[in-house]
């Protein structure tokens, strides 16, 4: 299946959760928040959220700013 | 003298100064700024900063430069064009905060930006927004424009604390309206003296600092004044004590401004006295 992530097209494997796309890019959970189709999705529920086919996944962490 | 603390929202503190972690040299250089400028709270932002071109982790994180078991973190929603972005931003950031086990989730500094040129508040976004994240149940300290009407209306719709600008975000113009602060401040505090108001943006030196302090406000955020002077370091000290100073100032009590001299040595006994 084909999501956005992060506003780039990637290719993920179907059945792909939130937790497996995060470990497979090396991200630690606790340092990122994620976004499904602009809801947030709960650090709790990361493993029981399957991502679909066409879902705009923002990943985001805390940057430096003012 | 007793430790002069206060209060915004459910966080109690003593350093009146809240500094931003952008722009800085080196993360090095931050560390020590933010050391010496003494403050327990700073303000970061929520970006998708976290994949380098190849799609993996990136490895260098702000989050390993400040001691998160020490400062409570401030989330900002910069960047923020519309009333719907900044409640996602805020509601990622709590997110990302909670996991952080840091206090900082239970606030948001709250900014809808208008325009990229000026990054005005928009002014009706910023309301909107606030009574979405108060329902949802944030603490929201409001960034405005100087206008006492708005800074009330926000207070009404539930912001913890209003953060009226002293000039445009990292034009360094300082305090361009303190007439206009003071009402803020007036109309904020009337009936109620500990709600905390916070003058954000603008900041150039410490003087802008020290009359911020000076006109009650209860405390200060900047992040260019200090990132962006030749010298960071000493300007972090130099705003730390600005802030001080204001404060003591403001509490001392100045005197009223007078149109002609009164002197200060005694006026009659002079050898020669004239007209």
């Amino acid at each position: 299946m084909q999501v956005i992530i992060n506003g780039k097209l990637e290719e993920l494997q179907d059945g792909t959760t939130v937790a497996l796309l995060l470990e497979g890019k090396g991200l630690t959970p606790a340092r990122v928040a994620v976004e499904i189709n602009e809801d947030l999705v709960l650090r709790k529920t990361f493993s029981d959220t399957a991502v679909s086919d066409g879902d705009r996944i923002e990943i985001v962490t805390l940057v430096g700013g003012g | 003298m007793p430790e002069d603390t206060y209060k915004v929202g459910s966080f109690t503190f003593s350093s009146r100064l809240f500094v931003g972690t952008g722009k800085y040299a080196t993360m090095d250089l931050m560390e020590r700024c933010l050391e010496a400028s003494g403050c327990e709270v700073v303000t970061v932002a929520v970006r998708r900063d976290v994949l380098d071109d190849s799609g993996k982790a990136k490895q260098d994180s702000i989050l390993d430069h400040i001691d998160l078991k020490k400062i409570t973190i401030l989330p900002n929603t910069a960047g923020c064009f519309t009333a719907k972005d900044a409640v996602r931003s805020a509601r990622l950031s709590r997110e990302l905060l909670e996991g952080l086990d840091n206090p900082g989730a239970r606030w948001v500094k709250l900014e809808v930006l208008a325009d990229k040129k000026t990054l005005l508040p928009d002014t009706v976004g910023t309301l909107e927004a606030t009574k979405q994240l108060v329902d949802e149940g944030l603490e929201v300290l409001a960034y405005t424009n100087d206008d006492p009407i708005l800074a009330k209306k926000l207070k009404d719709a539930g912001a913890t604390s209003v953060m009226p600008l002293g000039s445009p975000i990292g034009s360094g113009q300082g305090i361009l309206n303190p007439g206009n602060i003071s009402i803020c401040l007036e109309y904020l505090k009337e009936g109620d003296p500990d709600y905390p108001v916070i003058v954000d943006a603008g900041v150039g030196t410490a003087s802008d600092v020290a009359v911020a302090m000076e006109l009650g406000a209860d405390g200060v955020l900047l992040n260019t004044g200090i990132a962006g002077a030749k010298d960071a370091l000493n300007m972090s000290v130099a705003m730390a004590k600005a802030c001080e100073a204001g404060r003591l100032a403001y509490q001392a009590g100045r005197i009223p401004k007078k149109r002609y001299a009164t002197a200060s040595s005694p006026v009659d006994g002079v050898i020669a006295p004239g007209m």
